[in-house]
């Protein structure tokens, strides 16, 4: 169907490695700078030793690996059961539930931050002053994300008859949706996990404005006295972000194409960035 | 309408959650940019029209349209170099998993990845000044708008790739295969049949790409420490130093702007999705 010539071919190839220098340098660039001896020359490690031998630095990992575990629980506990009861009893419901979770798309984290203040005001005297209550508005935060994966997998399910089949045989809601749906759209609750985890780990609007110490808060502080630090810390983060998606994609292998670019890549404006 | 209720019961927890923390905070934005003190005034507003506050949505609206359109035109260069690549190659997989890293997580990481390259001890800010004796990081330009729009390049390349290769991968081979059945060279197929076809998709990434940058913060917020040329960093300065009289007001009336320009811009990107939407799948 296509007519490759000599040139069309030194194009492309050309093409390739503009593209490819010009966003792989600077990830380079990070691991060159990182590991460079500053004060005698050559190679050092310290940047990465750093990581975890700096104490503040270690637990504002430690919180925001937390921050991700509790947010992709959250998420869960309330999507999950709202999707699939959307889907069998409410179907009227389903436009303001869809519209409701695309709605972070269209509103900035700066904004929501703006606007959060007395409602943080009322969470931190409930449950007391701590950066896992940014739980919460990350729940809100992964919304679109995770709303696209699970809804793709329940649409490619007969969710209907599956749940009728366990009702019948004298299955609760809880058993119906634990063990009969939740095993049947895996793949989607994986997506949405894994892009959840990607999301949090990577915010820092929200959590430096409420003046909370999350890893990304924490690599801008120490940026300001120790840049090969904080370059490790972002290269490390980018470099776990990026096996994420790709181990998600390899997982997601059976799936139609453009259904799998879908779960990996919803239309994300206002997301932290 | 009982039974209704009854029925919509189980969607309480995931309604309380979105309206306590999504829709509260964006109605007290939007409430208290008009309301001091519980009297409607349009003194926030007004502050909006002030010297800085001008300057900041003029740099930033400059900053968010020419990243937005040169991110769109070398993201769709990018992109159908990726969709004419086999579909499962293992480079494939990888390039459309950085893109989605960069484009949509990257924040403070990124800023950092640009201090590592052409800031002032820079990979290869040294290494240009070894070889040809030029200083790369002179006169702190990548912490001005030049600098922010290098950067936000970085980021926006990336999403517009994710968003317009399911846009490549709706045009089929079998247009193709007509158009030069009938005698057309690639040449014409591609100005009579592709481009007309993907013009609105690329039109909608385009504002996406807009909204996208004009909302951005952390990666700002990283490489900027001081000043507020942008209007994000205006909210920034606008939060932290609220002992300064009336400037937590300011904050709202800077929110609500940011809402509008995302929300007229979002829902011109709606209408052009439609427009895809008939021929695509």
């Amino acid at each position: 169907m296509k007519r490759t010539t000599l040139g069309g071919k030194v194009f492309r190839a050309a093409l390739w490695v503009a593209f490819g220098l010009f966003f792989l340098f600077p990830l380079y660039a990070m691991a060159d700078f990182s590991t460079r001896n500053l004060i005698s020359g050559g190679r050092t490690l310290r940047a990465w030793q750093n990581l975890v031998a700096d104490e503040a630095l270690y637990q504002s990992i430690v919180i925001s690996l937390l921050l991700a575990v509790f947010t992709v629980v959250g998420m869960l506990l309330i999507l999950v059961p709202t999707m699939i009861w959307v889907r069998l009893r409410t179907p009227w419901a389903k436009g303001m539930v869809e519209f409701l979770c695309l709605l972070p798309l269209t509103i900035p984290a700066l904004v929501i931050v703006v606007g959060l203040r007395n409602v943080y005001l009322w969470v931190t005297y409930f449950l007391g002053e701590s950066a896992l209550t940014l739980t919460f508005v990350y729940v809100v935060l992964v919304l679109p994300f995770a709303y696209r994966s699970i809804d793709a997998a329940l649409a490619s399910i007969d969710l209907k008859t599956l749940a009728e089949a366990a009702r019948s045989l004298g299955a609760g809601w809880a058993t119906t949706i634990l063990r009969v749906v939740v095993p049947n759209i895996w793949s989607g609750i994986l997506s949405a996990a894994f892009i959840s985890i990607a999301v949090v780990l990577g915010e820092y609007t929200i959590a430096s404005l409420s003046g909370y110490q999350t890893l990304q808060v924490q690599i801008v502080q120490i940026g300001k006295t120790d840049g090969p630090t904080s370059v490790a810390a972002s290269l490390a983060v980018l470099l776990f972000g990026f096996v994420l998606l790709l181990v998600l994609s390899l997982v997601t292998r059976g799936r139609r194409r453009t259904q799998a670019l879908d779960a990996t890549a919803p239309i994300p404006t206002g997301v932290p960035e | 309408m009982v039974r209704r209720l009854r029925e919509g019961l189980p969607l309480l927890p995931f309604l309380a959650v979105v309206v306590i923390f999504l829709i509260i905070p964006t109605v007290t934005v939007i409430v208290s940019s008009v309301y001091t003190d519980g009297v409607f005034s349009f003194d926030r507003i007004q502050a909006l029209f002030s010297g800085t506050a001008l300057s900041a949505l003029a740099k930033s609206v400059l900053l968010s349209g020419s990243t937005a359109i040169i991110g769109a035109v070398l993201g769709a260069v990018l992109a159908w170099l990726i969709v004419s690549s086999p579909p499962s190659s293992m480079v494939r997989r990888a390039v459309i998993s950085l893109c989605s890293v960069l484009a949509q997580f990257g924040g403070v990481a990124l800023a950092f990845a640009f201090l590592a390259t052409v800031g002032l001890n820079g990979v290869l800010t040294l290494w240009v000044q070894q070889v040809f004796g030029w200083n790369l990081a002179g006169s702190g330009w990548l912490y001005s708008l030049t600098g922010l729009i290098l950067v936000y390049t970085y980021f926006q390349i990336p999403l517009m790739v994710i968003v317009f290769v399911p846009a490549l991968e709706g045009l089929r081979d079998q247009w193709r295969e007509a158009a030069v059945s009938l005698g057309a060279s690639t040449f014409r197929y591609w100005r009579e049949v592709a481009v007309p076809l993907l013009t609105p998709a690329f039109l909608g990434s385009a504002l996406l790409l807009f909204a996208n940058a004009f909302a951005a913060y952390a990666t700002a917020a990283a490489l900027v420490s001081q000043g507020s040329p942008i209007l994000p960093l205006l909210i920034r300065a606008a939060l932290t130093s609220e002992v300064v009289l009336g400037q937590a007001g300011f904050a709202y009336a800077l929110a609500l702007e940011m809402i509008v320009v995302v929300a007229v811009v979002m829902v011109a990107y709606n209408a052009l999705v439609k427009r895809t939407a008939r021929w695509l799948r």
